[in-house]
């Protein structure tokens, strides 16, 4: 098992997510490359790729957000309409001014119909799933604070809560860790983690760092290069499928459980992929490339 | 009627045509701008706002240089400013402010052109103060029709878009995964904000109309954590404002200089300010929660 886009996880009718050789090209630059993956329902992923390896636009496009150039995108068995029905999709951050008139409770009941035309009539049954839901997520002690006046973390369970409270069969999470400290982010992935399992949700979340996902990934999509390697973790992330992925020379160490990725010095020439020019090769030693600990 | 009212309420007050006709229009203007202006502050939006009352300076002069109503001319400049600047708009908000800088700037330039114009055909610089601080009493029965007819236009034009306008306010991205198609949204808004800076135009002038958008909305947001709320509250005080400021214009006719009377834009906008610096001593929040609108205020004004 190479674990590159040609050979990937079966596909068949229980699948939340199937893409298939979805390919994408943006300011002349191939973004995404014929990549192919599939998860099943209620699997917690983690979308895995450097800064500019198409992390965003792969969830842009499984949202409806954007068409690919070429390839098809299955949201529950059905090809793609322009409101993908059944997702739920928690952004990186919200622009919001501290000041602005809008509490957490809003936010989360806009997840049940913020589309809708008209104003909404107050409903008891609507205010409990509400409250469900802000327990759901913890953050029933600032259910009433202004979204705006929140902390990076709780403003992150509110957007989840968000996301939910719809009961979507597959959450998108774009780098919810990226404006969090360690503690926060550890939290906000247990967090999901287990609301996702209680309501059978298929989770896609992206990061950077695959490390702090290691506790709950059922499955991890390694993008590089535009091309996407899938998985589990021992099966993606190891030295000769990232060193394809990449087509240059990479080292996956394991220091005190965690992982870590670097330019490689340790992978000897015989394993590295035909098409890998010298140049590259010289240039190994042992920066990181992708992944850091 | 006792004494004390007869002092506050002149002789003829609730009898006057042109008090009646100014009652009614500064409630409407007053309902839709507290909404517009708590949207506008959602959605970082005030600069927009600013431009659309600048531009509608050359709607005014020019409406006067042709011998149309002021209203005609507020209203064709902010729909046709407001959806050319959200058409234009660029997605990186620094961007779109400096062409918005830019292009106010020359309009600003022809506006001054068309106000020296209207000043030398008629002899008189009341056109100059009209276009530029409203007069609320010279709303005639022949516009108050069409000024009623376009706030309520406005108002349900929001009241139908509420909760997309709400959503795209605070991610957009979250509102298109939703389906919500974004621009014609944004596009909706901004024609919305532009009718309604058209309309407050009329009561305090194309100079002071971002006063009466954002200063009620920016009181509101300290006295309340809700979006329907504080539209609520925003378009309560702007209608108090606006009938306090017809009272006292009415009575300052017997106030020096006697025989003509203090503008209303003066009043109103007193009001408003008054009423923004007293909800900060009542609610004094963290200097966090707060920081932006004193500012917002002290540019409106």
């Amino acid at each position: 098992m190479t674990g590159t886009s040609n050979e990937i996880a079966p596909r068949g009718p229980e699948n939340v997510l199937a893409l298939d050789e979805v390919s994408i090209r943006l300011g002349g630059r191939q973004v995404l490359d014929q990549v192919s993956f599939a998860l099943a329902a209620g699997e917690f992923t983690g979308l895995i790729g450097s800064n500019g390896a198409g992390k965003t636009t792969l969830l842009r496009i499984v949202m409806g957000l954007r068409a690919a150039d070429a390839g098809t995108v299955r949201v529950g068995g059905k090809p793609l309409t322009r409101r993908a029905r059944g997702v739920g999709y928690v952004p990186q951050k919200i622009q919001i001014e501290p000041d602005a008139p809008l509490r957490a409770r809003d936010l989360i009941a806009l997840g049940l119909d913020g589309e809708k035309l008209g104003p909404r009539l107050p409903s008891r049954q609507r205010r409990a799933t509400v409250e469900q839901m802000l327990d759901a997520v913890d953050a029933t002690r600032f259910a009433d604070e202004r979204v705006g006046t929140l902390s990076g973390g709780e403003q992150q369970r509110i957007l989840i809560a968000h996301a939910l409270i719809g009961r979507p069969r597959l959450l998108l999470m774009d780098e919810p860790l990226a404006n969090l400290d360690l503690r926060s982010g550890q939290e906000i992935v247990e967090l999901t983690s287990r609301v996702a399992r209680d309501q059978s949700v298929a989770v896609l979340l992206s990061a950077h760092d695959i490390n702090p996902l290691l506790p709950v990934m059922d499955k991890v999509v390694y993008l590089a290069e535009g091309r996407a390697a899938c998985g589990t973790t021992d099966q993606v992330v190891r030295s000769e499928v990232l060193s394809g992925l990449y087509r240059h020379p990479v080292s996956v160490l394991r220091v005190d459980g965690r992982i870590l990725v670097v330019a490689g010095s340790t992978v000897t020439a015989d394993t590295l992929p035909a098409d890998t020019s010298p140049a590259n090769g010289e240039r190994a030693n042992g920066e990181p490339l992708a992944v850091q600990a | 009627m006792p004494g004390f009212l007869q002092a506050v309420f002149e002789p003829g007050f609730f009898a006057s045509g042109p008090v009646h006709a100014a009652l009614l229009t500064g409630a409407v203007v007053a309902l839709i701008s507290g909404a517009v202006g708590v949207f506008t502050v959602l959605r970082s939006q005030s600069f927009a706002g600013h431009s659309l009352a600048d531009l509608g300076t050359l709607g005014g002069s020019g409406a006067f240089l042709f011998g149309i109503g002021p209203l005609w001319g507020f209203i064709s400049a902010g729909i046709a400013v407001g959806g050319a600047m959200d058409l234009a708009g660029s997605e990186r908000r620094s961007a779109r402010d400096v062409s918005t800088g830019i292009v106010l700037g020359a309009v600003l330039g022809l506006s001054a052109l068309l106000l020296y114009f209207d000043t030398t055909s008629s002899s008189t610089t009341g056109v100059t103060i009209t276009v530029l601080f409203g007069s609320l009493f010279a709303i005639s029965g022949y516009t108050l029709p069409a000024t009623v007819s376009f706030a309520v236009l406005g108002l349900g034009l929001l009241t139908l878009l509420y909760r997309p306008l709400l959503l795209s306010s605070v991610s957009p991205d979250l509102a298109a995964a939703r389906g919500v198609r974004i621009r014609l949204l944004g596009l909706i808004f901004m024609i919305t904000m532009g009718i309604t800076v058209a309309l407050a135009s009329l009561i305090v002038g194309t100079i002071l109309s971002p006063a009466l958008l954002i200063g009620p909305a920016a009181t509101a947001l300290r006295l309340t954590r809700r979006p329907m709320a504080a539209m609520a509250i925003a378009g309560a005080l702007g209608t108090v404002a606006t009938w306090l400021g017809v009272l006292l214009a009415y009575d300052s006719y017997h106030w020096p200089p006697v025989g003509n009377g203090w503008p209303v834009s003066f009043f109103v906008i007193t009001l408003i300010f008054a009423a923004y610096l007293g909800s900060g001593v009542r609610f004094r929040r963290a200097a966090q929660a707060t920081r932006r609108t004193p500012h917002e205020v002290i540019e409106a004004v």
